[in-house]
């Protein structure tokens, strides 16, 4: 009882803040854990109650998203961001420095309770990383001494308000502007040309204008808003898609944090177009800093008459956005998963058709857009759709903001009209040496020496915004690997072929890893391929071989180099069975291997 | 005029509204399934019901029956992507047959033999997963569990309980109950209730019965699963008796 009523106390107002509504579980969880560091059982039990849902309903959200803790965790929660780009740049050699520094074993909580340390998934600050996330909020530029440093506030627990500010500072790294970069958007000027051209105006420029998706999918932008305007519902809803969770892409927190201006009023032109009077963003997790600033940026749009009632006097046009903050999970990117996720559920893609325009948030007609895509209608609703089909090539219109990283001189955010090569960007990033370019993060492709001609548009290598550069001193094997490992993480397990399968292509690469391999797993993974393609429920399984099958087409050496056995595949390995052992007895010395096995090689 | 669609060849009736599942079984002709019961809303999870709907595959389960449909099931390809995720589904927990009080009722079993399943295959992951005897009824072994989530829909869409529900993300999902112990007993579960009597394989366990039906004399000794047999309502005629 006592307890339930101490929990009641930092609850309640959450409680109050959000309604006591259900569909706010995620952000009713997120701010309850802000104030007492985990989901205590008691604090569950007291939601229960107040929100009127069974227990299992809280856990199963809670245990789906890496972010909540149903166990205690350190008082100081420090996560390392584990991209490629991050591996390559020490973070795992830094992460064993801080583990054997603060005397703490990765992923478990140190005996006081004061720190956890474990890596997450890339957390979009690839261009100025070895990056880490502590208690959610971001700290890059990583290095030994800045590692040191916070070992030592943690163990003078200092509050992370009295760290070093410039440890936080993420920076914008713009390094070449289009027009959606380019500065002197003045806010309102969109909505007011829109308003001059009417709804279904404003509409038939979206769809003259060609705009396509940014997400990467690369569907029409206007016949989404026009499937949706149609489809007849008690309410309509636009969702601002802000889960930048691809591996290598960050121009949306670019976006959000210089030009969140546009991505506001492209969502209130939509919400005009389709007769929406509510809009969310939907910010991953990871972003959690940018909260606040958001948040003043709607208040002061509110107070500029550009959202809530009657917005620029036009009688009855009403739209407000709320910011809902995700809790680590890639498939929220997924836009059904999206909803469920905004719904207060666990984020699973749902079974589709029916698609969001017509059964999206609480089964009602629904626009979902990336955070580029809906800046990018601020300059339609300006200068019309023709204008903006005249810019890219014949099937990609406009520009896309791309998010270069790994091995260049000029990491960043760059603005290119579509149709520009491979190589031109190679260039102006400064990559002195590249072998390899993943484009679009794992999902997306490999693409070798021999493909840099190739361009940017939907009609050759479509994208989402990530350009990660590998030079010829990478191991193009340990890329594929770094992207399976984030695959089977990252499968929401809802579907028995990725659930499992994204776990045994992750086994085989970390077989062929250990030295282990033969022929034989080439033929294993295409047939798990095959599999995934065909039975998987949603896009993460069916794109999760990409990065393996591209690898083992383009760069077969890495694997070939691995193969110990040309014809046989043995099942496992005397001496690094052994290896739990070793770990107990925290010994590694020669007496404690096997002589006789053969070690991997180097 | 009845609507009809073509399932390898062969005319299927539909009554509006129906998927391509519930036609096929009601017309008589199987299509592999776990997750799917006749009784629930579709979850369209365990994909062992996809086929091939005017070329392209999909989950028979989540898709709605159409006039004309040229559906594709008893395939070489498909049956053998079956067989993997039949696989997949015996190496991912601890499926010990001989040992299961659910040999030959077990629908996961019974369909490894209708799709001439010889080994698994993969590797097992060998999950550690403790068993919930608490109840004074029912058992429950988690090893077995395929993550259909059938008792998840009947406790809460039947029984209006919520007793189960699925936790965790990928390969770390799991079954747990509505009990801040973690426990069946802590929960209102009761043997009466529909989620009781649903579970496809051998996860939800009576107790004080074991082996009352000889193996050998059981659903799927008598019949393959393929003349469409549900060893759940074989079960609740026994429960009857």
């Amino acid at each position: 009882m006592n307890a339930s009523l101490s929990h009641a106390s930092y609850l309640d107002p959450v409680l109050n803040r959000y309604g006591h509504r259900p569909e706010n579980l995620m952000q009713i969880l997120r701010e309850a854990q802000e104030h007492f560091g985990w989901l205590h059982p008691d604090a569950i039990a007291y939601l229960t109650g107040q929100l009127k849902v069974p227990r299992t309903k809280i856990e199963g959200v809670a245990s789906f998203y890496s972010f909540f803790y149903l166990e205690p965790r350190g008082k100081y929660r420090v996560l390392f961001s584990d991209n490629i780009t991050d591996r390559m740049l020490g973070n795992a050699e830094l992460l064993e420095r801080m583990c054997r520094n603060l005397w703490v074993e990765r992923g478990k909580t140190s005996e006081d309770g004061l720190v956890s340390i474990d890596f997450t998934s890339c957390t979009g600050m690839c261009d100025q990383g070895p990056a880490m996330l502590v208690n959610n909020i971001a700290i890059t530029n990583l290095t030994e001494q800045r590692v040191d440093a916070i070992c030592d506030l943690i163990r003078e627990q200092v509050p992370l308000s009295g760290w070093p500010a410039e440890y936080f500072t993420v920076i914008d790294n713009i390094r070449k502007k289009g027009m959606l970069l380019e500065e002197g958007f003045v806010p309102g000027s969109a909505l007011k040309a829109a308003l001059a051209r009417g709804a279904e105006g404003m509409l038939g420029e979206v769809k003259a204008s060609g705009l396509r998706g940014r997400g990467g999918a690369g569907f029409s932008t206007g016949m989404k808003w026009e499937f949706s305007r149609n489809a007849p519902g008690e309410a309509h809803y636009v969702v601002c898609n802000a889960d930048e969770g691809e591996p290598g892409t960050f121009k949306d927190r670019v976006l959000l944090n210089s030009y969140a201006d546009k991505v506001f009023e492209g969502m209130t032109l939509c919400g005009y177009v389709i007769g929406a009077k509510k809009g969310m963003v939907y910010l991953r997790g990871e972003y959690r800093y940018l909260l606040d600033h958001l948040n003043a940026m709607l208040a002061r749009r509110r107070a500029q008459n550009l959202l809530g009632a009657n917005i620029l006097g036009q009688a009855g046009f009403d739209f407000d956005i709320e910011v809902h903050l995700g809790a680590g999970a890639y498939i929220c990117g997924e836009e059904s998963a999206l909803i469920e996720s905004l719904e207060g559920k666990r984020g699973t893609p749902r079974n589709r058709p029916p698609f969001p325009v017509t059964h999206g948030y609480l089964n009602q007609p629904t626009v979902v857009n990336n955070v580029e895509t809906f800046a990018a209608t601020c300059h339609i609703a300006i200068h019309g759709g023709d204008w903006y089909a005249g810019v890219g090539t014949e099937k990609s219109s406009g520009t896309k903001i791309m998010s270069i990283s790994g091995d260049c001189a000029r990491p960043g955010i760059y603005e290119y009209e579509f149709g520009v090569s491979v190589r031109q960007m190679l260039h102006d990033c400064g990559a002195s040496d590249p072998q390899a370019v993943q484009v679009s993060g794992p999902s997306g492709v490999t693409v070798s020496a021999a493909e840099f001609d190739r361009v940017l548009a939907f009609e050759d290598i479509g994208t989402a915004g990530a350009f990660m550069v590998f030079d010829q001193s990478r191991d193009m094997f340990e890329v594929a690997r770094n992207f399976v490992h984030f695959f089977a993480h990252e499968s929401c397990g809802f579907c028995t072929p990725c659930r499992v399968g994204t776990s045994l292509l992750k086994n085989l690469m970390d077989k062929l890893h250990n030295g282990h391999g033969s022929p034989y797993d080439f033929k294993e993974i295409e047939n798990l391929n095959q599999l995934l393609l065909s039975m998987s429920h949603c896009g993460l399984g069916h794109t999760a071989c990409n990065p393996v099958l591209d690898t083992i087409v383009k760069f077969r050496p890495a694997y070939d180099k691995r193969m110990l056995h040309q014809e046989f595949t043995p099942a496992f390995d005397l001496d690094w069975s052994l290896q739990a052992a070793r770990q107990m007895t925290g010994r590694d010395d020669k007496h404690a291997h096997l002589s006789n096995a053969q070690e991997p090689q180097a | 005029m009845t609507k009809t669609f073509k399932l390898d060849g062969k005319d299927i009736p539909f009554k509006d509204g129906q998927t391509i599942i519930q036609a096929a079984l009601d017309a008589g002709s199987y299509i592999p399934h776990l997750c799917h019961h006749p009784e629930f809303k579709p979850h369209g999870s365990c994909k062992l019901c996809t086929v091939k709907v005017n070329g392209r595959e999909t989950a028979s389960c989540t898709m709605a029956a159409a006039e004309g449909q040229v559906v594709e099931s008893e395939t070489e390809q498909l049956n053998a992507e079956r067989r993997a995720l039949t696989q997949m589904l015996f190496v991912e927990g601890n499926h010990f047959c001989p040992s299961c009080e659910k040999s030959g009722d077990c629908q996961l079993q019974a369909t490894a033999y209708h799709l001439g399943m010889m080994d698994t295959h993969y590797d097992h992951f060998f999950p550690n997963r403790p068993l919930d005897a608490s109840h004074e009824d029912y058992l429950l072994d988690f090893n077995r569990c395929i993550l259909c989530s059938l008792c998840v829909r009947a406790s809460r869409d039947v029984d209006g309980k919520n007793v189960f529900a699925l936790a965790g993300r990928g390969i770390k999902t799991r079954l747990i109950v509505n009990a801040a112990s973690g426990r069946l007993a802590d929960t209102d579960f009761s043997a009466v209730d529909k989620a009781a009597s649903v579970c496809p394989v051998g996860v939800i366990l009576p107790k004080k019965r074991g082996f009352k039906v000889p193996i050998g004399e059981r659903t799927f000794d008598k019949q393959p699963i393929d003349v469409y047999v549900d060893s759940r309502m074989t079960q609740k005629e026994t429960a009857d008796e």
